[in-house]
């Protein structure tokens, strides 16, 4: 199996995001960057359809040439490849859809395996994009049926089970109130919830192969794809602050001050 | 005239998912300020009960759709249905409720419309169909004001910024219609299965009680608390990794993000990540036996203590106070 998978860089979810005083972006300094959560889980669940079916896993990212260390992170844990789509300034969520689609049209890959959102923009609509514009089948949230305690999980199982003959792929999805199972034709786009899988640090062995594996550049315009923005943000802000709460001597006066002052209970 | 479509949702056992409710009002909300007619449509096998359910909630018109294709939800063979409509009535808007459905479904309408999409819009402002979406970023770090530039707009709403549509004013039209067959649906339904719980879910919850590192992973004080309460039980990142609990009573930036009337955290120290999922929460407890911990900045009552000799007191307190 041939499968693509996506490793946005995004700030550190440890870290501390401010607001400019205008309004215009985020405060830069003295972030960390790292691959998306969710994308980190595609790469793992890749890795682990690969280890069972045989095939490559491909990792693609869109930005300046800082990805090349999200890149380097997926391809430490064992990705094969990388495919690099070399594009500074704005782009949206149409954007991002429409140069991994050229990408998918170039590498044919039987899968395509990304987050369920960024943890920056928040959208949560890059998987479902792509799925519609390719003409395939989409399993979003995908997510595991069991705990990560469980020996599937220790033995890195893939949570998604792909048929006998290779033309269909299994997903649990975690949707509102439980669990939803559904069965899509490869090839197919699947987003990854959190409960997918617990993605494995990246060994040292691998970290120095990841030194030597290629990574392909493309340019969206090479590509043929028009990246002007469709959504832009226009102003950005911080949340309304909380007004400074209050430290209660004892267990008495909290009930006291949430029936009477709060009013919730 | 212009007009605001909201896609309504039925839930896997047939009923109307009331999250369709707040997307009504967000709806209504934005047909006020871009001078538009309100309508909604349903998709279901058979979508009369429904459609006659949402007619008296302000809506000029309620699109039944009835396909034997539509018994189970797939967002292949809805989205064609939705797009269709759309493009029929010239809509401006195409919108739905920020549910599992909603963020699984939309996202396809829009690129069927080739429109762009804003997600979990808490606020309209503007006129005509010069409207601004205010959405969170960064798990709600970040408010931000977007514009879409594409003819049709399509957007999700977070349900807690708007109260359910009441019902009232003269009854919409219902009005059935036959959606073209979609072409080959490459995913199929295989099966649901409804988490049972006794406890409310974390993101619909009026009130939660979570936990932290401070538990040691002993949640029986946490959960008798949320039983006294009603409240959903939830848990910081730290306890979720140390495999105390499962994965998804993870209440954070990577986790769930909720904002329930009552948030009590409980043995949490309060990172970054934790904040970013309930900051949103109308009143925050913080019990925390470490008096410099940040969580008692976000706080509106903090209480230094030791949870096991706290939390049992204030059970009882609670029960006494009901």
């Amino acid at each position: 199996m041939k499968i693509l998978v996506t490793a946005k860089r995004v700030e550190d979810p440890e870290s501390k995001i401010k607001v400019k005083p205008d309004g215009t972006g985020i405060v830069q300094e003295g972030l960390k960057y790292k691959i998306n959560p969710f994308d980190e889980i595609a790469v793992e669940e890749g890795l682990r359809l690969v280890a069972k079916h045989g095939g490559e896993v491909v990792v693609v990212s869109i930005g300046g040439k800082e990805v090349h260390e999200q890149l380097r992170h997926a391809l430490a844990m064992g990705a094969h490849k990388a495919v690099w789509v070399n594009h500074t300034g704005p782009l949206d969520q149409m954007g991002v859809a429409g140069l991994l689609q050229k990408v998918v049209e170039k590498e044919k890959p039987d899968l395509v395996i990304l987050g369920k959102q960024s943890i920056d923009d928040d959208q949560n609509q890059v998987g479902q994009y792509l799925a519609e514009w390719l003409g395939w089948g989409q399993a979003t949230f995908a997510s595991k049926a069991e705990s990560f305690d469980s020996e599937n999980e220790k033995n890195k199982v893939p949570a998604l089970v792909v048929g006998a003959d290779n033309k269909t792929v299994r997903v649990v999805r975690e949707v509102d109130g439980g669990l939803a199972t559904v069965e899509c034709q490869l090839p197919a786009v699947v987003t990854t919830d959190l409960r997918l899988n617990q993605p494995r640090y990246a060994s040292l062995p691998g970290i120095m192969k990841a030194k030597s594996k290629p990574i392909e550049e493309l340019i969206p315009a090479g590509l043929g794809v028009d990246v002007t923005p469709k959504l832009t943000v226009t102003k950005m802000s911080a949340p309304p602050a909380r007004k400074a709460g209050i430290k209660v001597p004892d267990v008495a006066t909290l009930v006291e001050k949430l029936k009477t002052e709060a009013k919730v209970i | 005239m212009s007009i605001v479509l909201i896609v309504a949702e039925q839930q896997p056992d047939g009923a109307l998912r009331k999250a369709t409710l707040n997307a009504l009002s967000a709806g209504k909300a934005l047909a006020e300020k871009s001078g538009a007619e309100l309508h909604v449509v349903v998709l279901a096998k058979d979508a009369s009960a429904i459609a006659n359910e949402l007619k008296d909630h302000g809506v000029k018109a309620v699109h039944a759709g009835s396909a034997p294709h539509f018994e189970h939800y797939i967002a292949e063979a809805f989205a064609p249905a939705i797009a269709e409509l759309a493009q029929n009535l010239h809509a401006d808007f195409v919108g739905m409720a920020s549910t599992s459905v909603g963020k699984d479904l939309m996202p396809r309408v829009a690129a069927k419309l080739k429109a762009a999409m804003a997600s979990d819009v808490m606020k309209f402002e503007g006129s005509g169909t010069d409207i601004t979406f205010t959405r969170p970023m960064w798990a709600g770090n970040v408010i931000a004001e977007v514009k879409l530039a594409t003819p049709v707009k399509v957007f999700t709403v977070r349900t807690t910024e708007f109260p359910p549509a009441q019902k009232g004013g003269a009854p919409g039209e219902v009005k059935a219609f036959t959606p073209a067959a979609p072409g080959e649906v490459k995913t199929k339904f295989v099966d649901f299965k409804e988490v049972k719980s006794a406890r409310p879910q974390l993101t619909e919850a009026r009130v939660v009680v979570s936990g932290g590192r401070g538990t040691k992973g002993d949640f029986k004080e946490i959960e008798a608390l949320a039983d006294v309460l009603g409240a959903a039980v939830g848990a910081s990142r730290a306890v979720v990794d140390a495999g105390w609990v499962p994965n998804d009573l993870q209440v954070g930036q990577t986790g769930k993000v909720v904002a329930p009337e009552l948030y009590i955290a409980v043995g949490i120290s309060g990172a970054i990540q934790h904040l970013a999922g309930m900051k949103g929460s109308k009143t925050i407890v913080a019990i925390n036996k470490d008096p410099e911990a940040p969580i008692f900045q976000v706080a509106d009552y903090g209480l230094v203590g030791d949870l096991f000799k706290v939390l049992p007191e204030l059970r009882d307190a609670i029960k006494a106070a009901k």
